[in-house]
């Protein structure tokens, strides 16, 4: 292996869907076909205009885009009381959360649902950890006409019961998976056995910028309008590129979506943020800072596993970070030096939770939480002058009732 | 000739009974299959995370993992069981990421030394043979394909490149253990695969009595039965010898005779 940088860090994966030594196409025969058929459709459809012309309209007029940036005026000034002398950076938002549905992941749902349209599938499954992407798919197949079977985990059907019920009533059907620790891992798993069983007509809507080859691509594709926006906002804003871009890390797709129109501008630092959960010699869902490579659903990335390649049940407060794996380019954005990846446990993301309240009137989710609570420790060893932009991926409704859980508020 | 070649005879079919390592008291479970008439053994390799296969196969990983089962202990099963039968092919089955946690020259070693024939590895697709299959033939072992339904006639010769022993045809496209396809089907599928290659080919997915073993083995050169048998170790625990030799055995005189 050669240590020699990329003359480009965005045109990865190769013709095998490898980022590096990660990613390519882990699944069972049965699969196989489609997914060749899958990345051919997806060939065809980016270099149709018409296809982008629709994805782009939908972004606009159902989705809400662009979404907003905005300088956190107040949350800087709070961070700069207790920073020394002339340190503080400026933090700006990219306010995915605004989007219809309240998260970053409906970008990505339209563009998947245009391609099942395109490839006349009739049917759509997904999974859900947090229940954002499974609200975001049964809101595409609400606005399409087309069935859909969300797979969650048993535990997140109990901790995230306001988006089971989002869910019922955009027309899906929510199977609570009991297998496993019943959380994100376990429902990939029973989605991924619903697709074997289907394949003729259903089309698997993966939510995160993981699974076997092509998805990490596409998916990135479409969540990268967050970055493509935000570098044009901010030039037109400040007339200049952030210094540090900062994004929380489940799956990895709100972060490679905000990232990758910014990985060759060399200027640009960037901060990937995982979970920490209980404390990373504990309980956690930080695969690249605690996981080994490996492989599961599909693609061969960081896990969380024993040494005998068993995966470890991973732990956040967070249920959209719950995962214990990571989409396989930022396996190899680590690898190449390129991305910084640190990560926050459960404690400091409630923290800067009731942080960012207070400060902006924003209530976050706590995915985007652990990133605050990163900026929360970055942002006064940076000078004043500079600039951190944060993708605020969600917004926080959903959580109340686990944080109030953890603050030991009843309601 | 090789353990599969004497396993797989041009005149009568032969019958691959699978289990999963570390579920029930093993070694006793295998010596009972061999008994009843097994031909071929498939030895699960538990997994956390079997997303291939259905309840009942899910289930006996989750028992073996929760009993302690190691890695290590899946090699010593194996090399336990080539110790006390010389003759029957062995194959190691299961999922990738056990297999290359400790790098994929490690497994072929090790599993070349417990006297293991051959390897399926359920979610390797051919496009990512490197990571596994050059080892396994380094140590001249098998690596064990699996076609499907889906497989059509442009992708065949892409999953029989660099595969041998037997090619594994998946008569469903979908879990282990769940329905059974038509035997017009198979009997099509199969005769479409045979245009391409000279391996064996056994059917599995879904084959639970004597009779539908008995028809797939009028058309194809072998049966795998899996499910059916890890049930019995779920539901019989230290009692499932005897109950898996019967159903084997009554498995395998429908295989054997079908073509008489």
């Amino acid at each position: 292996m050669t240590e020699q940088k990329p003359n480009s860090f965005r045109n990865q994966p190769d013709e095998r869907g490898h980022f590096g030594q990660f990613g390519g196409r882990y699944v069972a025969e049965t699969l196989m076909p489609l997914i060749l058929d899958l990345e051919r459709e997806y060939t065809a459809a980016k270099a149709d205009p018409a296809f982008k012309a629709q994805f782009d309209d939908l972004l606009e007029h159902y989705v809400g885009r662009p979404s907003p940036l905005y300088y956190a005026e107040r949350f800087t000034d709070a961070l700069r009381e207790n920073a020394p002398e002339g340190k503080g950076a400026q933090v700006w938002f990219k306010r995915d959360e605004l989007n219809h549905t309240g998260a970053h992941k409906i970008n990505n749902c339209i563009g998947q649902i245009l391609l099942a349209l395109r490839m006349g599938k009739t049917r759509i499954i997904a999974e859900t950890g947090a229940g954002q992407h499974g609200v975001a798919t049964a809101t595409v197949c609400a606005r399409f006409g087309l069935p859909c079977v969300v797979y969650m985990g048993k535990t997140d059907v109990e901790r995230q019961a306001p988006n089971v019920f989002r869910m019922k009533l955009l027309g899906a059907e929510v199977v609570p998976v009991t297998s496993g620790a019943a959380t994100l891992k376990d429902a990939m798993n029973e989605a991924l056995r619903d697709w074997v069983a289907n394949v003729h007509d259903t089309f698997y809507i993966i939510g995160t910028a993981a699974g076997p080859h092509p998805y990490p691509e596409l998916v990135r594709d479409f969540q990268s309008v967050i970055g493509i926006e935000a570098r044009e906002q901010m030039m037109k804003r400040t007339g200049r590129l952030p210094d540090l871009l900062v994004a929380a890390i489940g799956g990895g797709s709100n972060a490679i979506g905000l990232f990758h129109p910014f990985l060759d501008d060399p200027d640009v630092n960037m901060l990937g943020v995982e979970a920490a959960g209980h404390g990373l010699d504990k309980q956690h869902a930080a695969s690249l800072a605690g996981g080994f490579p490996g492989i599961l659903h599909g693609n061969k990335t960081y896990l969380l596993q024993d040494e005998d390649g068993q995966i470890a049940e991973a732990h956040s407060i967070s249920a959209g970070l719950d995962y214990p794996g990571i989409g396989p380019e930022h396996a190899w954005l680590k690898e190449t030096g390129r991305v910084e990846y640190t990560s926050i446990m459960d404690g400091e993301a409630l923290d800067a939770f009731q942080f960012l309240c207070r400060t902006e009137g924003i209530i976050p989710a706590l995915e985007p939480s652990h990133a605050l609570a990163a900026i929360m420790k970055r942002a006064p060893e940076m000078d004043r002058d500079q600039v951190i932009l944060a993708n605020l991926c969600g917004r926080g409704d959903k959580d109340i009732f686990t944080v109030a859980e953890a603050l030991g508020v009843e309601m | 000739m090789t353990r599969f070649s004497n396993a797989f005879s041009p005149d009568r079919a032969a019958l691959v009974c699978f289990i999963t390592a570390g579920d029930g008291d093993t070694a006793a479970n295998l010596d009972a299959l061999v008994e009843g008439g097994a031909d071929v053994i498939e030895l699960g390799m538990p997994f956390t995370d079997p997303m291939a296969d259905g309840p009942a196969i899910q289930k006996a990983n989750l028992r073996s993992l929760g009993a302690g089962t190691k890695t290590a202990d899946v090699l010593a099963h194996a090399k336990a069981f080539r110790e006390r039968h010389p003759d029957i092919p062995l194959v190691l089955m299961g999922y990738a990421n056990p297999m290359v946690r400790r790098g994929p020259e490690w497994f072929a070693e090790h599993i070349a030394d417990a006297g293991v024939d051959g390897v399926i590895c359920v979610d390797l697709a051919p496009e990512e043979d490197p990571d596994l299959g050059p080892a396994l033939r380094a140590k001249g072992i098998s690596p064990i394909r699996l076609a499907t339904p889906t497989t059509d006639g442009e992708r065949l010769p892409a999953v029989l490149d660099g595969s041998s022993g037997f090619l594994y045809y998946v008569s469903v496209a979908g879990i282990t253990g769940k329905q059974q396809a038509a035997i017009d089907s198979i009997e099509d599928n199969v005769a479409r695969i045979k245009r391409h290659t000279d391996l064996p080919v056994a059917v599995g997915f879904g084959v639970r009595t004597a009779a539908q073993a008995e028809a797939i083995a009028k058309v194809a050169d072998g049966v795998v039965v899996g499910s059916a048998l890890v049930e019995l170790v779920g539901e019989y625990g230290a009692e499932a010898p005897a109950q898996l030799r019967d159903l084997t055995a009554s498995l395998a005189e429908a295989v054997h005779n079908a073509r008489k």
